[in-house]
C-alpha cells in the first residue's frame, strides 16, 4: 500500500446527530479517534447507533453538533472520489442489479483512481489481483458473484475496499452469516492488515467476544449514547455487558482479552 | 469482433434506408438522385440518429432508477411531447417547426415535473419517485390530450393519432443538423457517467464510499437523457421499443460495464431505427406506416423472448 503512511485519521468529536422527524438523537456526544495501525471496534445492541456511527464519520452524514473529521478535514466536505482514495468501505448492504463476474466487481475498487476518459492500467488489474490474493479469493476472479456462498462474497467485498488501496479501513457487521472458519479468517485478515500494512480499522460488530480478542480498543453504545471506550478489558466488563445487554454473564480470559459467556435463565429470574 | 459486426449491420441498415423506396431508382443512379439527396438521406441519417438516442438514453435510465425494464418514454416524456402536439395541432399553428417546438415544450413541461416530484423526499433524486412520478405524469398528460382530441374534428384527429405513434416522414437536412448540433453534448455526458453508473448498480450507498458523487450524477444522467429524449420526440414523435430492447440486447452481448454498453446501445438504436423506417415506408407503400407500429411490432417478439430468458435464468 502506498501514500503517506500517517494519512487516514478520523476523528469524531461530541457527535450529535438526529434523523429528520425522529424523536430522539440517533447519536449523543460521541467522541473517537482512529489512527493508522489501530483496530477499533464499535458494539452495542441493535438500534444502538453503530451505523448511525458510521454513516457520520464517512460523511455520508453530517453531524448536528460536534465534529467528524478526516485528516483535519470535515468528512461531508471532502470529495467523495478524494475519500474513496483514503477510506475503503465495505457497508452492510448491497445488492447488484446486473450480473457480475468477481474480477468485474474488485475492479470497481479502482474507480477512485481512473481519469474520467481513460481505461483501467496494468496497476489497476494489479491491485485487484493483489487484494483478492490478501483475501485468500484469487481463485474466485473469474466466478460469478451470485454463485458465491456467503463468506466467498463477504471476503471479494473486503478484497473490493482492499483495490481502493485506503489507508483506512470501515467495515460494518463483516462477519454476519459466516461461519466458525470464515469469520475467524476475516478476523485473523483484518488484524494483520492492521499489523503489517499500517491500516488503521474502524469495525462495527455485533460479536462482542471476537471484537475483544482483536481490536486494540472498544467503544459500547447504547441508545446512540457511549457507555464505555477503551481497552478490551476495561470495556468488556460484567457489569457493562450485564447493564447494557439486560441479560447475565459470566467473563473468562482468553490469551488476555475477557470473553463474556451468556448465561441460562434461572428459574428465579425467569419469574 | 462484435464490434465490427455492430458497425456492419448500421451500415448495411443506412444504405438500405438510402436504396429501398416506393419510387424506384436505379442503383446506377443513387447518388445524383434528387430523391435519394433531398428525402432519403435527410430521413436515414435522422432515424440513426433518433434510435441511438433512444438506445442510450434508455441504457442509461434502466441503471439510473435501477429498473431493467425502464423506458426513456416511463418518465412522462411521450405524454407531455403528446399534449404539446396535439396542442399544436388543435390550434393550427402552422410553420415546418411548430409541432416540433410545440412537442418538444411538452416534453420539457413534462421533465420538470418529473424531476420536482423527484426531489419530494429531499435534496437527493430519487430514482423510484421519478419513476412513479412519471408514469403518473404521463397519464394526466394523456388524459388532457384525449380531451382535446375528443373534441378534434376528424383531419385533425388523424393527425393527432399519427403524430402519437411517431413518424420520420417530416424528415429534413434542417432536422439532421439540429440533432447533429444538439445531441452530443447530453450524449457526452451520459458517457462520462459510464464509470458511476456501474458503481451505482451495487446502490447508492455503497457508489458513495467507492468514490462516485452519487447526487450529481444521478441529476445529470436524468437530465441528459431525458434532454436527448425529449429532442427524439419532438422530431420524431414517439417511438416505442427502441429504448427498451436495445439496451437489453446491448447487454446480452457486451456486458453490463457503461462504457462499452452505451456506444454499443447507441449504434444498435441508430441501426435499429433505420430498419424500421424502411420497413414503414416501403411494405405498405405508397402509403406508409406509424414507424412506432414497426418498432412495436419487432420489439414485443424480441421483448417476450428476453423475458423468457430472464425467467430460466
Amino acid at each position: 500500500m502506498r501514500g503517506d503512511r500517517q494519512a487516514g485519521s478520523l476523528q469524531l468529536e461530541g457527535v450529535r446527530y438526529r434523523y429528520p422527524g425522529a424523536q430522539r438523537d440517533a447519536l449523543e456526544n460521541v467522541s473517537l479517534s482512529v489512527n493508522p495501525g489501530q483496530f477499533h471496534a464499535v458494539i452495542g445492541p441493535n438500534g444502538s447507533g453503530k451505523t448511525t456511527l458510521v454513516r457520520v464519520a464517512l460523511g455520508a452524514l453530517a453531524p448536528l453538533a460536534g465534529s467528524a473529521d478526516i485528516d483535519g478535514r470535515p468528512s461531508s466536505r471532502w470529495p467523495r472520489q478524494a475519500l474513496a482514495r483514503l477510506v475503503g468501505v465495505v457497508p452492510q448492504r448491497e445488492d447488484n442489479l446486473f450480473p457480475q463476474r468477481v474480477r468485474e466487481t474488485v475492479l470497481l475498487g479502482r474507480y477512485a483512481r481512473l481519469s474520467l476518459w481513460g481505461g483501467e492500467r496494468p496497476e489497476d488489474h494489479a491491485a485487484v489481483m493483489r487484494a483478492l490474493t490478501a483475501c485468500d479469493a484469487q481463485h474466485l476472479a473469474e466466478r460469478w458473484v451470485w454463485t458465491l456462498s456467503g463468506g466467498e462474497y463477504q471476503r471479494v467485498r473486503v478484497a473490493r475496499a482492499l483495490a481502493q488501496e485506503p489507508r483506512l479501513l470501515v467495515l460494518d457487521e463483516p462477519a454476519v452469516s459466516l461461519d466458525l472458519q470464515h469469520e475467524m479468517g476475516l478476523f485473523e485478515l483484518i488484524r494483520g492488515l492492521v499489523d503489517t500494512e499500517g491500516l488503521g480499522v474502524l469495525m462495527i460488530t455485533h460479536d462482542l467476544n471476537l471484537a475483544a480478542r482483536f481490536a486494540d480498543s472498544l467503544l459500547l453504545l447504547e441508545g446512540g449514547r457511549p457507555i464505555a471506550l477503551g481497552a478490551p478489558v476495561d470495556v468488556l466488563t460484567q457489569q457493562t455487558v450485564e447493564t447494557v445487554f439486560s441479560w447475565p454473564v459470566r467473563m473468562q480470559t482468553v490469551d488476555g482479552r475477557p470473553q463474556m459467556i451468556p448465561l441460562r435463565q434461572t428459574k428465579e429470574s425467569r419469574a | 469482433m462484435k464490434w465490427a459486426l455492430l458497425v456492419t449491420v448500421a451500415v448495411l441498415a443506412l444504405v438500405a434506408s438510402v436504396a429501398v423506396g416506393p419510387a424506384a431508382v436505379p442503383l446506377g443512379e443513387l447518388l445524383r438522385s434528387d430523391i435519394v439527396w433531398n428525402l432519403r438521406a435527410p430521413r436515414a441519417l435522422l432515424a440513426f440518429l433518433v434510435g441511438g438516442s433512444l438506445g442510450i438514453a434508455g441504457a442509461a435510465l434502466q441503471a439510473l432508477v435501477r429498473n431493467p425494464l425502464a423506458d426513456p418514454f416511463l418518465l412522462g416524456l411521450s405524454g407531455g411531447a403528446g399534449l404539446g402536439a396535439v396542442l399544436a395541432i388543435a390550434l393550427h399553428l402552422s410553420g415546418p417547426w411548430a409541432l416540433p417546438l410545440a412537442a418538444f415544450a411538452g416534453a420539457l413541461a413534462a421533465l420538470a415535473l418529473v424531476y420536482r416530484l423527484g426531489l419530494i423526499g429531499g435534496a437527493a433524486l430519487d430514482p423510484r419517485i421519478l419513476l412513479l412520478g412519471g408514469v403518473a405524469i404521463g397519464a394526466f398528460a394523456a388524459a388532457i390530450t384525449t380531451a382535446i382530441v375528443s373534441l378534434a374534428d376528424a383531419s385533425e384527429l388523424r393527425n393527432a393519432f399519427l403524430w402519437l405513434w411517431g413518424g420520420l416522414s417530416s424528415a429534413s437536412w434542417d432536422a439532421v443538423l439540429v440533432i447533429v448540433l444538439y445531441a452530443p453534448i447530453p450524449i457526452a455526458v451520459l458517457l462520462a457517467a459510464s464509470r458511476p453508473l456501474d458503481l451505482l448498480a451495487l446502490g447508492e450507498e455503497p457508489a458513495r464510499y467507492l468514490g462516485a458523487d452519487v447526487d450529481a450524477v444521478k441529476r445529470r444522467v436524468y437530465l441528459a437523457a431525458s434532454l436527448l429524449t425529449a429532442a427524439a420526440v419532438a422530431v420524431s414523435g414517439v417511438i416505442g421499443f427502441v429504448g427498451l430492447v436495445v439496451p437489453h440486447l446491448a447487454r446480452l452481448t457486451w456486458g453490463h460495464r457503461h462504457r462499452a454498453l452505451l456506444p454499443a446501445a447507441f449504434v444498435g438504436g441508430g441501426a435499429l431505427l433505420a430498419i424500421a423506417d424502411t420497413l414503414a415506408r416501403t411494405v405498405v407503400a405508397p402509403r406508409e406506416l406509424p414507424v412506432g407500429v414497426v418498432t412495436a411490432l419487432i420489439g414485443v417478439p424480441v421483448f417476450t423472448l428476453l423475458l423468457r430468458r430472464w425467467t430460466i435464468a
